[in-house]
């Protein structure tokens, strides 16, 4: 699979935030907090590469810095070959629409003002401004029904739909455009287990029908090893440890990934069906 | 029989977005929920009286607001008080014009004074403190210093100022209101506007590359609204007071116009002489619309406050 030419490839990508003291005078030098410290990988197309790392490693921010949402510190990121970092505006833009991203709070990244048929046509409008509203409706329908919603809730605003219903209106909004790759910021962190297997399976059909890459970000290894061809493992900004989503899982390198493995309840059914017997014998000897 | 496919598919198409469901605005929840607050209803239907009052009210009335009644003049405390027989429904004023027409010429003037600078008000202070905290760093720093400086002028002095040295005028005022009128409004927008831009809504519509301005104005300012909404009706009434303040003081609007400001200051002039009623209606006018805009403020905020929801 990385063998062919990577879609996306990030060098020793770093971002530092300025933090001011409480109280702090003008002149005094502001903290200076590095959220990621030098990440290198390589995306290939139609790959998913799942991030992974406790809350505060930086997995959002390496994300917002790849496709420049806020400034990086330094390093490059390479989009088909092209360094997204030295592009202006304009070519940005392009790149906007083949990059498409996932939010974790699927209320909170839709608009309350905004019916689900606008908040989907945005992307589309934004980059196609001639298309005729017909042609946008029809687009919107198509995806609503691609993700698995109806077409006649299209005049409905997201307080009236349920968390799941809200993240497939967002991952409606992230393919409208026919991107390339989608980046998902821990799309299923804040759903319902039940909800999460079905997000998380309608994003692997879509990407095997669409042919995407995918980098989904979480921060528990259950979700990720589920989806993801390699998995890397951030610590506090560094990376851990990168590689197949199979060894990584089975045999961790890194004690930072170990303990994040532990951290996670694995589903073993022969032990719990164990331990059901002995709570059902003890019940039954009271 | 030949069936005309492009019609069918036509109706077809057409059923289908017939079905569509109707969604339910956050404004409609809004709505519903105000329409269950008493006080703020009463308020908003005897805010509409007094607007039709105000629109139709020249119709009822006998006289005109610009023509003495001779007969009356010289002995308005005796035969000047409010009569149906004689048209005076309000009475007359001290120089015997019908009070009930200058009411109503004052109430139009009031109301739109408060309307107009609240309208400034809005339009300005909101697209500015959007503005403002949307670009940030910088450029908020110095669009908000500009404001802290205008506030930190004693405004009462310049719109006294304005209106002396350029002659009084409706529209001076208009200008001297609408310069400070947007001031808080600004602030409370931009407060509002640093929380909104951390929304991950704002941060998907960043991230596909919707123009800023686009942005501000499809994302932020609806958001806006609500506050808005809630602060402009308290801002009607603020308004209206300033400028009954400027022309008690006698420096608002000029004769023959007039307004509740300048009526009442006229009622209390001519207190000692026993017309009570030349202070009574104009200010009965006064409170009542004042009391409705706050009530209505009032069950505003209780609408669109999600917390309630
Ligand atoms: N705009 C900012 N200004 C200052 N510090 C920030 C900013 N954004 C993020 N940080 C800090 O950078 C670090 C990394 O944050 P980030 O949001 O990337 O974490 P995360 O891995 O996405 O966590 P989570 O799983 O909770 O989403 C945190 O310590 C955070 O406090
Ligand atoms: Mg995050």
């Amino acid at each position: 699979m990385s063998t062919k030419e990577p879609i996306l490839s990030v060098r020793d990508m770093r971002v530092e935030f300025k933090i001011k003291k409480q109280n702090a005078l003008p002149w005094q030098k502001p903290d200076i907090l590095r959220a990621v410290k030098g990440v290198s990988f390589d995306l290939a197309a139609g790959e998913t590469l799942g991030i992974v790392g406790e809350s505060g490693c930086g997995k959002s921010t390496l994300a917002r810095a790849i496709i420049r949402m806020i400034p990086s510190q330094g390093g490059e990121v390479f989009w088909q070959g092209r360094d997204l970092m030295k592009m202006n505006e304009k070519e940005l833009l392009g790149i906007r629409k083949e990059i498409q991203m996932i939010f974790q709070d699927p209320l909170a990244s839709l608009n309350p003002r905004l019916t689900a048929g606008q908040i989907i046509a945005e992307p589309l409008k934004t980059h196609y401004p001639n298309t005729s509203k017909d042609e946008v409706k029809k687009r919107v329908r198509e995806l609503m029904e691609k993700v698995g919603l109806s077409g006649r809730m299209i005049n409905r605003y997201p307080h009236e739909f349920s968390g799941g219903q809200c993240q497939r209106i967002g991952i409606a909004r992230a393919l409208i455009t026919n991107p390339k790759m989608i980046i998902c910021d821990e799309p299923v962190s804040a759903l319902d287990v039940s909800v999460q297997a079905q997000v998380v399976n309608l994003l692997m059909d879509l990407q095997k029908e669409l042919g995407l890459s995918l980098l989904f970000i979480a921060h528990d290894l259950s979700v990720v090893k589920h989806i993801s061809n390699r998995i890397m493992v951030l610590e506090f900004g560094d990376i851990a440890e990168l590689g197949e989503a199979h060894e990584v899982i089975n045999n961790p390198q890194s004690p930072y990934t170990r303990e994040l493995i532990n951290a996670v309840p694995i589903p073993d059914p022969i032990a719990e069906r164990k331990r059901i017997a002995e709570r059902r014998a003890l019940e039954a000897s009271a | 029989m030949m069936v005309d496919v492009q019609k069918m598919e036509q109706f077809a198409e057409n059923l289908a977005a017939q079905e569509e469901v109707q969604g339910r605005s956050l404004f409609a929840d809004a709505r519903r929920r105000f329409f269950k607050n008493k006080a703020a209803v009463v308020s908003l239907i005897v805010l509409c009286c007094v607007f039709a009052f105000s629109m139709f009210g020249h119709m009822i009335a006998v006289w005109p607001n610009d023509e003495m009644d001779w007969g009356i003049l010289g002995q308005i405390a005796e035969l000047g008080a409010p009569s149906i027989e004689n048209g005076h429904y309000f009475g007359v004023d001290e120089l015997g014009r019908d009070l009930f027409a200058r009411v109503v010429q004052g109430t139009q003037i009031s109301l739109m004074v408060g309307i107009v600078g609240a309208l400034i008000a809005v339009i300005v202070g909101t697209l500015y403190g959007a503005i403002a905290g949307y670009t940030g760093g910088k450029v908020d720093n110095v669009m908000m210093r500009i404001v802290d400086i205008l506030q930190s002028i004693p405004y009462m002095f310049v719109l006294i100022l304005l209106l002396v040295v350029f002659g009084r005028s409706i529209f001076m005022l208009f200008v001297g209101i609408g310069l400070i009128s947007w001031l808080d409004m600004s602030r409370i927008a931009r407060g509002q506007t640093l929380t909104l831009k951390n929304k991950e809504f704002v941060e998907a519509a960043m991230a596909t590359g919707v123009k800023p301005l686009t942005i501000i104005l499809r994302h932020i300012v609806p958001n806006l609204l609500g506050v808005v909404v809630v602060y402009s009706t308290l801002l009607v009434p603020q308004m209206i007071l300033t400028e009954s303040f400027i022309s008690f003081l006698g420096l608002g609007v000029q004769e023959p116009n007039t307004s509740w400001g300048a009526l009442i200051a006229e009622g209390a002039g001519t207190m000692q002489y026993g017309t009570l009623w030349q202070l009574a209606f104009p200010m009965f006018f006064f409170i009542i619309s004042l009391f409705s805009f706050f009530f209505i403020g009032d069950g505003l905020r209780d609408a669109l406050d999600p917390k309630d929801q």
